[in-house]
């Protein structure tokens, strides 16, 4: 491994050392408060990981720029009203056939519409993007994250009205002298 | 309208106990809450037996969340076993709920109830989510919300270890949890799908990268602190000691097999039996965690004054038998696991259940004030012998059913020490099943067993309901052990 692969690992690295920094705390220190912000950091670690391999080379924002965007919207949005106006056109001129005409005339132009939005869509992947989803999967797991961490916190405040100590040591004594 | 209903059970599966959880809390009423957890819970058992039945009739049923076709949606599966596994899981949830009142009463303060109610379906929801769920991360949001319902649960203890047993049973799971959640992710990077059907068909197994590998570990490591495995089982006996009774009867029975359910998902169907038992040699781990387990954890037992602490090491060593039947990934050893999950839930439910209804009566669960409460309690006492035969494995039971399979298994692959060593560990749960038995019938009663009445028929009912079916299932097996071979053949079906 040369040094440069060892540094273009940076963030990996970073990962590992918070990941051990935070399970080492969790399992050494007694002072209950201390091993709920082991676990976080631990927590805190994984996320980490997660972001980090949803990152892309050269990869942008997963945000479709917003000229694009727009250019494709008013695509969409232009051929679909011309869809219209043909429609309510035929309808008038030809009453008993209005049904069946209508409903090719609008199938067409949608085709159109979504060939054409299509073709802008191909001309937008040159740009590279990150892949989101891993990000979005940290947003469940920050949630999760939290949740655990008030539940802990809410049984260190009971463990602390009962016992008057929140030293994991002291409390097993207490429990010895009962 | 029926037919869109049927169309949708899969998902009503885990709305219907995710949406009640908050209703319940809205209602702000114990009694209120507690109906409506009921009628919840039978509805989502009988979600479960429709679609367990219509997975036994036809094929698997798939469920698009949303109309968004897999890989880029969540897809719901109910196959056999996973069919069966939430059945028994909802179906305990139910009977232990009919169970629930007087005892809840009697161990959790009133102002609380309604609260317990809530959490105690938000926690079915997770454990049923961990059965449907065809995506792999949805396994571990399932898993989180299982687990902190049951942390929660668990510090509603009337002792001040309560709450010191949730936390340490949290900070534990929290780990597990966060090992399968980098498991999960490190899959992810390797398959770039999180479908575990499309991960299994993706992922390099032979001369795989190292990834792989230590995905694979992360996650066994995870779900073994999950299913309490020898040696990482030591947040288990005191959650269970601590816990109320409800809870200990509901979590003792469903929690563990639903990891253990999650852990033969993700071997057979994803890491495959060829990659994990002969590449990498699992299965003599397993096997060797498992024996060591086993005797460890029983012999502990054997030495406990607290009862309920005497059926947490039981617990313990219990799992053991499951994993050594995935060890052997023959079908027959298979569904010895398989169906151990299920006859064991039935056994131990049953055996907290008659524990709930002494600490009821008794007040306490220490073994010294069980005296003699056989002859003031007698059918409650008879429960506890005709769980704890089960439990021992004697014929005609439930528990013999599946250790005979193991046997089987053990003696086709020519395991034979291992048979031996399944033989000596019943006798150790002989041993500290009697212990209880004697105290019960051949002690002089202690003051509060002599002044003690018969359980109340509403707690007596459900607990014969479960001990019942541990009979049943041990004569009438088509149902048991039969859908346990199913779903056993088609796990490994997948592998030549």
């Amino acid at each position: 491994m040369t040094l440069e692969s060892i540094a273009g690992l940076y963030n990996y690295w970073v990962v590992i050392f918070l990941m051990m920094t935070g399970f080492y705390i969790v399992l050494a220190r007694k002072n209950l408060i201390k091993s709920v912000i082991g676990l976080n950091i631990f927590q805190t670690s994984v996320f980490l990981l997660y972001i980090t391999m949803g990152k892309v080379d050269h990869g942008t924002a997963p945000i479709v720029p917003p000229a694009i965007a727009a250019e494709q919207a008013h695509a969409a949005h232009g051929t679909t009203e011309a869809g219209h106006a043909a429609v309510g056109h035929a309808a008038l001129e030809h009453a008993e056939t209005a049904q069946g005409l209508a409903h090719d005339v609008a199938h067409n132009l949608a085709d159109d519409a979504i060939s054409h939005g299509s073709e802008l869509a191909h001309a937008s992947t040159e740009i590279i993007y990150s892949n989101p989803l891993p990000s979005v999967l940290m947003l469940t797991a920050i949630v999760v994250g939290i949740a655990t961490t008030a539940l802990a916190l809410a049984l260190v405040v009971r463990i602390r009205e009962d016992y008057g100590t929140v030293d994991e040591e002291r409390i097993l004594e207490l429990d010895r002298g009962e | 309208m029926i037919d869109a209903i049927y169309a949708h059970l899969p998902i009503l599966l885990i709305v219907l106990p995710l949406v009640a959880a908050p209703c319940c809390v809205l209602v702000g009423n114990g009694r209120a809450a507690y109906l409506l957890a009921l009628v919840v819970s039978f509805l989502t058992f009988a979600c479960s037996i429709v679609l367990l039945g219509e997975a036994l009739d036809h094929d698997v049923i798939r469920y698009e969340l949303g109309n968004w076709s897999p890989p880029y949606g969540i897809e719901y599966r109910v196959d056999i076993f996973s069919g069966f596994v939430m059945a028994f899981v909802s179906g305990i949830g139910a009977i232990v709920l009919v169970y629930a009142p007087l005892s809840v009463r009697d161990e959790i303060p009133a102002s609380k109830h309604y609260l317990f109610y809530a959490t105690y379906l938000l926690c079915m929801t997770g454990l049923l989510g961990m059965c449907v769920t065809g995506d792999l991360f949805n396994v571990f949001v399932f898993l989180e919300i299982s687990s902190l319902s049951s942390y929660a649960l668990i510090s509603l203890g009337r002792t001040r270890r309560a709450p010191l047993a949730a936390f340490q049973y949290l900070i534990l799971g929290s780990i597990g949890a966060t090992f399968i959640l980098i498991g999960i992710g490190l899959l992810y990077q390797m398959t770039g799908t999180l479908n575990m059907a499309d991960i299994a068909a993706r992922v390099p197994h032979e001369h795989g990268p190292r990834t792989v590998l230590v995905a694979f570990a992360f996650l066994t490591v995870g779900l073994c602190v999950k299913m309490a495995v020898f040696p990482l089982h030591t947040w288990l006996p005191n959650a269970y000691t601590y816990a109320p009774s409800v809870v200990t009867c509901f979590i003792a029975a469903t929690a563990t097999k639903v990891s253990v359910y999650a852990f033969v998902r993700i071997i057979f169907g994803i890491i495959t039996p060829g990659f994990a038992f002969d590449v990498l040699p699992l299965d003599t781990e397993l096997m060797l965690f498992s024996l060591v387990g086993i005797f460890i954890a029983s012999t502990a037992a054997i030495y406990q004054d607290n009862v309920k602490r005497l059926l947490a090491y039981s617990s313990v060593a219990q799992i053991g038998y499951m994993l050594l039947g995935i060890s052997m990934a023959t079908p027959t050893g298979l569904s010895g696991g398989i169906v151990h999950m299920f006859n064991h839930a039935l056994i131990k439910g049953g055996l907290f259940m008659v524990a709930g209804c002494f600490a009821l009566r008794l007040g306490s669960v220490q073994l010294s004030d069980w005296k003699g409460a056989g002859r003031t309690m007698p059918f409650t006492a008879l429960a506890w012998a005709i769980g704890g035969l089960a439990l021992i494995g004697v014929p005609l039971t439930a528990g013999f059913i599946s250790k005979w399979l193991l046997l089987t298994s053990a003696f086709e692959t020519g395991r034979w020490p291992i048979a031996v060593l399944m033989l000596l560990s019943s006798l150790l749960a002989v041993v500290y099943v009697w212990r209880v038995v004697e105290t019960l019938f051949f002690s002089e009663p202690s003051e509060a067993a002599a002044n003690a009445t018969e359980a109340p028929l509403r707690m007596l009912v459900p607990t014969y309901v479960l001990i019942g079916a541990t009979l049943l299932f041990g004569v009438w097996t088509p149902y048991s052990a039969g859908i346990a071979r199913q779903a056993a053949i088609a796990l490994l079906g997948g592998t030549p």
